[in-house]
């Protein structure tokens, strides 16, 4: 979808042009925050990111106490304190969404050695207390559901981690979609791209070329183009979220 | 459409894109004296009086409150009323984009739209598309149009997997 359709020169701001790529550990760290908000899974901790933006919040918050104490220059302080708490605001609201992400899919999290690297030593440690609680509580949760609901049930339909005992996995048991659709762009040209293996339909593709707005029908390989906005399905792009070749917005 | 976010901390509120949104450079004019700002987020300055300087939006909202500067907008009611129309316009360029959306559509390309308005569309756009991809899903049609009577055992955790057939 084009908004400047009927104009040529397709000018004017928009969440992609003039896009800064991220340089400043500030500018990394509002990357960070915004994949993990839009991603459905777990992403890699960013250890050294956060290390040193700890370690820089840190010190600007000794000099802030310190000079507000000599009452030097209030507004300067009032300013970098507004700074500093920007700032603050990123990584607590980064490490929030991962831990209510671990506590959601804390069983997958656990069985997967891949999603368990994901997580920093302190995450880690969260998780086996969290379920150590959460498995206290569980046993209460299991024998309260089966008194009031799962013992009525049909004998194929009684555990409380399977739909029928014919599921082969625990499939009661949450995990992220990853077929979610997500919003996401990258900063360079990265050319062809194959979305997905269905069968792909020809009638549907000469109907998708008819339109101005750019739809991708299945199976038909798309061109990545920097600093576009795309909405494509999580799973398709995953490996370029990992690598750093898309952001999600 | 609402951009409310929701329990699971995925999505983003209009508060918190604004808060992205205020890193954005503005020019002010400052009416006092200030050495260079060193913060976390960049340098600016330094600021002197009457002479036009670049620093962020929060900054200068900031400021401004506190009466140490002032923006250099001529005329606020007008750039308000056209802010208005402009936005107007696209929401409907961008409604009319969204209605051309097919049940083949896999992927999509929104070009020149804003954050604020990808956030809006966000739900009901990436919900459709999901839609359209699992109702498109081979193990949805019916044993007739598929080629072997194998039931696909495609595991859709958080979702009902679709019913099997008494067999």
């Amino acid at each position: 979808m084009d908004m400047d359709s009927g104009r040529g020169d397709g000018s004017g701001p928009s969440a992609t042009d003039g896009h800064d790529w991220p340089t400043t550990d500030v500018e990394l760290l509002k990357r960070a925050w915004r994949n993990e908000k839009a991603a459905p899974e777990i992403l890699k901790y960013e250890v050294d990111l956060i290390r040193r933006v700890t370690e820089l919040t840190a010190y600007v918050q000794e000099t802030v106490d310190e000079l507000m104490e000599n009452g030097v220059d209030p507004l300067n302080v009032s300013l970098m304190e507004m700074d500093l708490e920007r700032t603050l605001f990123l990584v607590k609201s980064y490490l929030r969404i991962r831990l209510q992400k671990i506590e959601k899919y804390m069983f997958q999290i656990q069985r997967s050695a891949d999603l368990w690297n994901r997580l920093s030593r302190k995450e880690q440690n969260f998780a086996k207390r969290f379920k150590a609680v959460y498995v206290l509580c569980a046993e209460d949760m299991e024998k309260h559901l089966e008194q009031s609901v799962l013992s009525k049930l049909p004998d194929r339909y009684k555990s409380h981690l399977r739909q029928s005992i014919t599921s082969e996995e625990d499939d009661m048991v949450p995990e992220p979609q990853l077929d979610t659709y997500v919003f996401c762009r990258s900063k360079s040209f990265l050319g062809s791209f194959q979305l997905d293996e269905r069968q792909l339909d020809i009638l549907d593709l000469i109907l998708s070329r008819r339109l101005n707005f750019n739809i991708f029908g299945e199976g038909e390989p798309i061109d990545l183009e920097a600093n576009e906005l795309y909405g494509i399905r999580y799973r398709s792009i995953k490996p370029l979220i990992e690598s750093g070749q898309m952001d999600l917005v | 459409m609402a951009g409310q976010s929701d329990p699971g901390g995925s999505t983003f509120t209009a508060a918190e894109l604004e808060f992205l949104a205020e890193d954005e450079t503005v020019e002010i004019v400052p009416n006092m004296r200030m050495d260079t700002l060193d913060f976390i987020c960049g340098q600016y300055g330094p600021l002197r009086p009457q002479i036009t300087a670049q620093v962020p939006l929060w900054l200068a909202v900031a400021l401004k409150k506190r009466g140490n500067a002032r923006d250099d907008i001529p005329d606020v009611y007008l750039v308000r009323s056209l802010i208005e129309d402009i936005k107007d316009v696209r929401f409907h360029k961008i409604g009319t984009g969204m209605e051309k959306l097919t049940g083949r559509a896999s992927a999509i390309v929104l070009k020149h739209i804003s954050a604020m308005e990808v956030n809006i569309v966000r739900p009901f756009t990436a919900r459709a598309l999901e839609t359209f991809y699992k109702l498109d899903s081979p193990e949805m049609l019916p044993d007739s149009e598929r080629g072997a009577v194998k039931h696909s055992q495609v595991a859709d955790h958080g979702q009902r997997r679709p019913l099997r057939p008494n067999r």
